[in-house]
């Protein structure tokens, strides 16, 4: 996922410099606090591991293709997500430096597209969502394998957006979307695995080393709670269907791009006493049609639609766990 | 040898390279650097049909590679993976923009297929600029002026350390992947039930290391600071360098 300059404009390349330098300025802040002096060793040491780790390949299963480390998420499970994010950045500059891995210049786009996301999305956020106060290795592992995908589809989503922004390519929002997100889904299912079953070692092996965890099971360090990270997550959530949302509604996705390609039209009509009733239903229950207010296309419509769809996943997702949780107890009765 | 060898050994070349005794070796890293963001920015910052404009830019990258004595064959090792994914993105542009910015006789050349040449262009000059940096200035210059401008402490140091420890870790990794390897021969990878306990051990190994490297920091007086050999201030020819090269860099861009 590395951007190379090419990709990248200077208002793009300089406002996400920007962006990445205040979020490492608040590390750095955060990090001097820490046993500093301690750290530092530690943080140069992992950052070349996982320098070294991602060159081995890890062959997955029934596919003949191989995957590797997720970076970002493991230096934040051991050493916590400011020193983390910090280990990333370095790791990203020597790898672009003398591997050219990703540009000089696009440096501020990586950070944030790989270290940000997967230190603070899904080495921070997600981690303290789901291994909650006690960790145990199904815990772990879960973590592990939701934080990888949420922070590649974070980070996925934003080379679309910053390389369309940039006016690089000539290819439409959807379509590179399209190509973007299932991609890295699969991937970031891949590396979570790996990351999973690397930090389930470490936990049978020497538990004292993962960030957060005392002799006792119980969390000991970092200030934010399992509610906190479960809040934040949600603020991410809205703040992405409210804002971001605005930059998708220009352009037709996938499927009506073809549609359009084949049949000249993006929205096909059906004739039929069914179809009409249910476009009749559709209309009533529709609050905001075609992401919009009815007969507005202002942008609050746009941004309302991000964020009312952003709430009735998370109450559909919260209502399945509900019930899951309550069968679950019925049947250790 | 493998990919960890292969770097490992790549590591090793940059690192002679930059310490050659030519002229712009020898030069203060400060305006190297400097020189170096400058034309990133002037370069990426062609509009995407200005071909003509963006090739004049590749004057400073010859003049750079004469002067400096750098091995190009190096470069189009380094260029392999940047230039497939500036080609896969590029790729797209002459099915989508389809109007005729030109005509080589009977040959339509639309606004797509400059587009996409130029982000080609563009994205051999950047990686070209990165190495022209590097192949002159090694990493610790790099890290002295990232502390000149004030990048912090802590970060120039883990900078540092990381291209410290990095040889010792791929070494210890390939150890370790060939040792699998003869053990499991005829397979690609690492197969997925011993992933966790196959990098879980190096990640242990590299803890322990830590810690001793923390205990011989501390035993050689570490005190939070890490001390960078402190260069000769810049002089005149670093300023003229800077200068001059700003000057044409600016103009190449304005005309």
């Amino acid at each position: 996922m590395h951007m190379a300059d090419a990709l990248v404009s200077p208002a793009v390349a300089g406002t996400m410099c920007a962006v990445s330098a205040a979020a490492a300025a608040y590390s750095v802040k955060e990090i001097k606090a820490e046993d500093l002096d301690k750290k530092v060793p530690v943080m140069g040491v992992m950052g070349a591991f996982v320098f070294a780790a991602q060159m081995i390949n890890f062959t997955i299963p029934g596919t003949g293709s191989s995957g590797h480390l997720c970076g970002g998420m493991l230096l934040s499970a051991v050493m916590g997500p400011f020193a983390g994010f910090l280990t990333m950045i370095a790791v990203l500059v020597i790898q672009c430096l003398l591997f050219a891995d990703g540009g000089l210049l696009a440096l501020g786009c990586n950070v944030w597209n790989m270290a940000f996301y997967g230190c603070f999305v899904g080495g921070f956020l997600v981690w303290k969502a789901v291994t909650g106060k006690k960790m145990t290795k199904k815990r772990i592992a879960a973590a592990s394998i939701i934080g990888c995908m949420v922070s590649l589809q974070f980070g996925a989503f934003s080379v679309t957006i910053e390389t369309l922004l940039s006016g690089i390519t000539e290819l439409p929002f959807a379509v590179f979307f399209g190509m973007m997100q299932p991609i890295h889904l699969a991937i970031g299912l891949a590396e979570g695995l790996i990351t999973a079953s690397v930090l389930v070692f470490i936990y049978e092996a020497r538990p004292e080393i993962l960030y957060g965890f005392a002799q006792d099971g119980e969390k000991d360090r970092g200030r934010m709670s399992r509610k906190g990270a479960v809040l934040s997550l949600g603020l991410l959530a809205l703040i992405i269907g409210g804002i971001v949302s605005l930059f998708a509604s220009g352009y037709p996705d996938g499927l009506e791009w073809s549609m359009e390609k084949v049949a000249g039209t993006a929205e096909l009509t059906a004739s039929g006493t069914i179809y009409r009733m249910a476009e009749k239903l559709q209309g009533i229950t529709a609050v905001l049609p075609d992401y919009a207010f009815k007969s507005s296309d202002s942008a609050a419509g746009t941004s309302l639609s991000g964020i009312a769809g952003g709430v009735a996943v998370l109450t559909v997702c919260l209502f399945i766990c509900l019930l899951i949780k309550k069968v679950r107890r019925r049947e250790e009765k | 040898m493998g990919r960890m060898g292969d770097a490992v050994s790549e590591l090793h070349k940059l690192d002679m390279e930059a310490v050659k005794c030519g002229w712009l070796q020898r030069m203060h890293p400060l305006p190297k650097l400097l020189v170096t963001l400058f034309f990133l920015v002037l370069t990426v910052s062609f509009g995407k049909y200005d071909l003509q404009g963006l090739i004049k830019m590749g004057i400073y990258l010859i003049v750079l590679f004469v002067l400096g004595d750098i091995s190009v064959k190096r470069l189009f090792k380094r260029m392999k993976a940047v230039l497939a994914l500036v080609c896969l993105m590029g790729a797209a542009n002459p099915f989508f923009d389809r109007e005729t910015a030109a005509l080589l006789g009977p040959v339509v050349i639309t606004g797509g297929m400059v587009s996409a040449a130029v982000l080609i262009v563009k994205g051999i000059f950047a990686v070209s600029a990165a190495y022209l940096l590097i192949a002159v200035t090694p990493v610790s210059d790099v890290c002295y002026a990232l502390r000149r401008l004030h990048v912090p402490k802590i970060f120039v140091t883990v900078i540092m350390l990381i291209y410290r420890y990095v040889i010792v870790l791929l070494k210890e990794a390939e150890r370790m992947t060939d040792a699998y390897m003869l053990r499991a021969p005829e397979q690609n990878g690492i197969e997925y039930r011993v992933w966790g306990t196959f990098a879980g051990q190096l990640l242990l190994r590299s803890m322990d290391r830590a810690q001793t490297v923390y205990d011989s920091m501390m035993l050689r007086g570490y005190d939070g600071e890490f001390y960078l050999r402190e260069k000769r201030p810049a002089g005149c020819t670093d300023y003229l360098y800077l200068l001059l090269w700003s000057m044409v860099l600016a103009a190449i861009r304005i005309m």
